[in-house]
């Protein structure tokens, strides 16, 4: 069972919509408490790093735990963002810290002084991930596979970065380490590969969920 | 490299789909599910589902529609026409929607933008703007483009930025529904003045009026229906085109 964390940013229809697409069992906890019986959390979220308020208190602590026990977690736009141990859009709001590093306001240092338009922030489109190293989630990916961002605030490239994309600057459009991995990107609104990187994250939640019970 | 994207507009009536020549004169051109995910497997961008009767008792019929469309299709989905309060927009988002787009309710409460980007991020908000061209400027209309405002489209744009919202849609109606081509100098006005994406609408007849909305309009994306409707693997062939003239696009 995954556990789809509802902290109000954001509408979660269409994350509810592709994991059912997916044959997934999920649930929507209403109380911290719920987690432990979880084999898999999804942390999803648009608009401001402020909203990640909502899991600071009892979440924040219930989700560590179920980390520390191997359960699988992905953080999905802001979701990625909270990974990480802050961003500037809310200065002083810690995230989870699992990644180091500060998320910041996209730029474009070589912005020409004409012709072009104005560089648009936010970010809104399809865009490729340059594939940087292997990883579970990108399983069966394409290096510049395309996939659907709406953002105005990115993650740094460090050794957690599994792909990068472009714009203006280099990000980190999905990061990993071990059984914690984010994207900025929606998969659940990036067509077929953003539905193969759900499913990738649905069998890593099988494989640990199977792991755990024969250890028992 | 971030893909201009090509938008499919379905125009839907009763829950069918239906398409206007200046607004008028509409004519059915199938089941919108059955469309969306045609036009998903050809490569498609995005969808939007705009409602052109939107009255009171036909919302459920929408909401009926859009759940169809959503099951379908794992990709951004738009929901216009009509919207004029929080209930309306949240129905859309409720019924799978990522966006809902505003048009008349827009110019007569503005404050709705503001409280649907608090509510649901800014990324689920767009404006949708009907311009006319009026001497060297562009003006809005509103009410199906019925409606003069005597408002300036670039000002508008700026101001609907600058309240919440995340994208204009930007329909030329001297150019709607005639296949003569995008309005190339209105779409870059716009585009120019705004730092927020804008999808270029209206006029859409060959592959090569893609290419210059992008190229000469300096559009982030281009809105059409019938150039996809009446003909098969029209998506397909319009991305070979736009990639061979050296535009970006997803394949």
């Amino acid at each position: 069972m995954i556990a789809l964390i509802d902290y109000r940013a954001g509408n979660l229809t269409s994350v509810r919509k592709a994991l059912t697409h997916l044959g997934a069992s999920y649930v929507t906890p209403t109380s911290p408490d719920e987690l432990e019986t979880c084999s898999g959390v999804i942390v999803p979220g648009v608009g401001n790093f402020r909203a990640t308020e909502a899991l600071d208190g009892d979440w924040t602590p219930a989700i560590q735990r179920a980390v520390e026990h191997s359960v699988p977690l992905l953080g999905i736009c802001l979701g990625l963002q909270w990974l990480f141990s802050g961003s500037d859009e809310a200065p002083g709001l810690p995230g989870l810290g699992t990644m180091s590093g500060t998320c910041a306001l996209i730029k474009n240092p070589n912005q020409p002084e004409d012709g072009a338009g104005p560089f648009k922030v936010p970010h809104v489109g399809w865009n490729s991930l340059h594939l940087r190293r292997p990883s579970w989630l990108l399983e069966g990916l394409q290096d510049g596979d395309q996939v659907y961002f709406t953002h105005s605030f990115a993650a740094p490239v460090t050794t957690d970065c599994v792909a990068s994309t472009s714009y203006g600057i280099e990000f980190a459009s999905v990061v990993e380490r071990d059984h914690i991995a984010g994207v900025q990107f929606h998969p659940e609104k990036s067509g077929d590969v953003g539905l193969t990187i759900l499913r990738n994250f649905l069998a890593r939640v099988g494989t640990s969920a199977r792991r755990a019970t024969n250890a028992l | 490299m971030l893909s201009k994207r090509i938008i499919a507009c379905l125009d839907v009536r009763d829950g069918c789909v239906v398409k206007g020549v200046n607004f008028e004169g509409l004519r059915s051109a199938g089941d919108p599910a059955e469309l969306a995910i045609r036009y998903n497997q050809e490569g498609i961008d995005e969808v939007v589902i705009l409602d052109v009767t939107a009255t009171i008792e036909k919302r459920k019929a929408l909401a009926d529609t859009i759940h169809a469309v959503a099951q379908h299709i794992f990709l951004p989905l738009c929901v216009g026409g009509g919207i004029r309060d929080e209930q309306h927009a949240e129905a859309a988002i409720e019924a799978g929607a990522d966006k809902v787009s505003l048009n008349t309710a827009a110019v007569t409460n503005p404050e709705l933008i503001t409280a649907l980007a608090r509510r649901y991020g800014s990324q689920a908000v767009i404006v949708a703007i009907d311009a006319k061209r009026d001497g060297d400027r562009f003006k809005i209309y509103v009410r199906s483009g019925q409606q003069s405002t005597g408002r300036d489209a670039v000002e508008w744009a700026t101001e609907a930025a600058d309240r919440g919202a995340g994208e204009i849609l930007l329909t030329s109606i001297d150019c709607d529904g005639t296949k003569s081509g995008f309005d190339c100098p209105l779409t870059a006005t716009v585009s120019e003045a705004v730092s927020i994406p804008v999808i270029a609408s209206g006029g859409a007849g060959t592959f090569d009026h893609f290419v210059k909305v992008f190229a000469v309009g300096k559009a982030d994306a281009a809105l059409a229906a019938s150039i996809f409707h009446y003909s098969e693997h029209a998506v397909a062939d319009l991305k070979a085109h736009l990639t061979q003239a050296g535009i970006p696009v997803r394949t």
